[in-house]
């Protein structure tokens, strides 16, 4: 199996393996042309998240996926389950929005708590805010897809595995000849 | 839907800015029944009741009073008499006190096994007043 692989290496000429190279290169630049595109259709920095804790269970666990959208001209209302940074915290949170006000001017603050949790997010915030505001926001959850995202968690958490991985997938890519 | 009790106090808000604001108090009645929203993709409803109105201070102001989830499989035959609120109904300011139009309505938000996550607002609502003076005593 494994002859028959390096085989084919051999088999290769110059051009053939520039080639190969080339076609890794562009799977890789379409996968972020995809991630890319999908910021701009949707308007999120981010617009795939995975959930990394348990706040919000029993609707979202560990490791599902979620997608996002954070159009401008859509208002947050309450009920809405919006991704937010916090400044001083990396990882962005999951949470639902419980309390909203809306001044004249348009200027939105609003508070968010997690449905699995018993108290609101003031805890959370950085020191002293009180409320949220529109640039905090990642993203307003709109579609849910459950346990893809551990395979990132893994990867994120063994590193060895995230390399086995991606190297798995080079070498099959510029050794398999179409 | 409809509020049993409302009252309105004037006291300073320790959680947040210790600043004296409105704190609403009520009870109400909630009837529905929510389970023929159910289907092979919904996993979980969300339930909530937003209190909404619109005072000097700010155009749009929305609090949820309570909130409930009720898994696939779980009675979703709700009637419920003289319950009380999960969360305090604070005021962003003093705007509760003889506040004659607050709005109570009841959405849901269906959590799938997979796809769009929708929030739906049920159909009717109750609008009720607030009473013009500050009530002393403890509800």
């Amino acid at each position: 199996m494994l002859d028959s692989l390096f085989d084919d290496v051999k088999r290769m000429n110059k051009r053939q393996f520039i080639y190969q190279v080339l076609s890794f290169g562009m799977i890789v630049s379409s996968a972020l042309m995809i991630w890319k595109g999908l910021m701009v259709v949707t308007g999120s920095e981010s617009p795939i998240v995975v959930v990394l804790s348990g706040s919000m269970e029993p609707a979202f666990h560990r490791g599902d996926l979620l997608f996002l959208t954070n159009y401008p001209d859509e208002p947050v209302r309450v009920g809405e389950i919006v991704v937010f940074k916090v400044e001083g915290r990396d990882i962005p949170i999951v949470h639902r929005v419980l309390k909203l006000h809306e001044k004249n001017n348009g200027t939105v603050k609003f508070l968010t708590k997690g449905d699995n949790n018993s108290v609101d997010d003031r805890g959370l915030y950085a020191q002293g805010q009180l409320w949220l505001t529109k640039k905090d926001v990642v993203g307003r959850t709109r579609g849910f897809l459950p346990y893809v995202g551990m395979v990132t968690i893994y990867m994120n958490e063994y590193p060895k595995f995230k390399f086995a991985v991606l190297a798995c997938l080079a070498i099959y890519v510029l050794v398999h000849r179409e | 839907m409809n509020t049993v009790k409302v009252v309105v106090k004037n006291v300073p808000d320790y959680g947040a800015s210790r600043e004296r604001n409105d704190l609403g108090y009520l009870t109400f009645d909630l009837k529905t029944d929510l389970s023929n929203l159910f289907n092979w993709n919904v996993k979980q409803l969300f339930l909530y009741l937003t209190a909404e109105y619109v005072t000097p201070n700010n155009e749009l102001n929305q609090v949820v009073l309570w909130d409930k989830i009720i898994l696939r499989g779980e009675n979703a035959l709700l009637d419920f008499k003289n319950m009380n609120t999960k969360y305090y109904f604070w005021d962003d300011g003093n705007g509760l006190k003889g506040h004659n139009n607050v709005t109570l309505t009841l959405s849901w938000n269906i959590i799938p096994n997979a796809g769009l996550l929708p929030n739906i607002q049920a159909i009717g609502l109750h609008s009720f007043k607030f009473p013009t003076e500050y009530t002393q005593t403890r509800v």
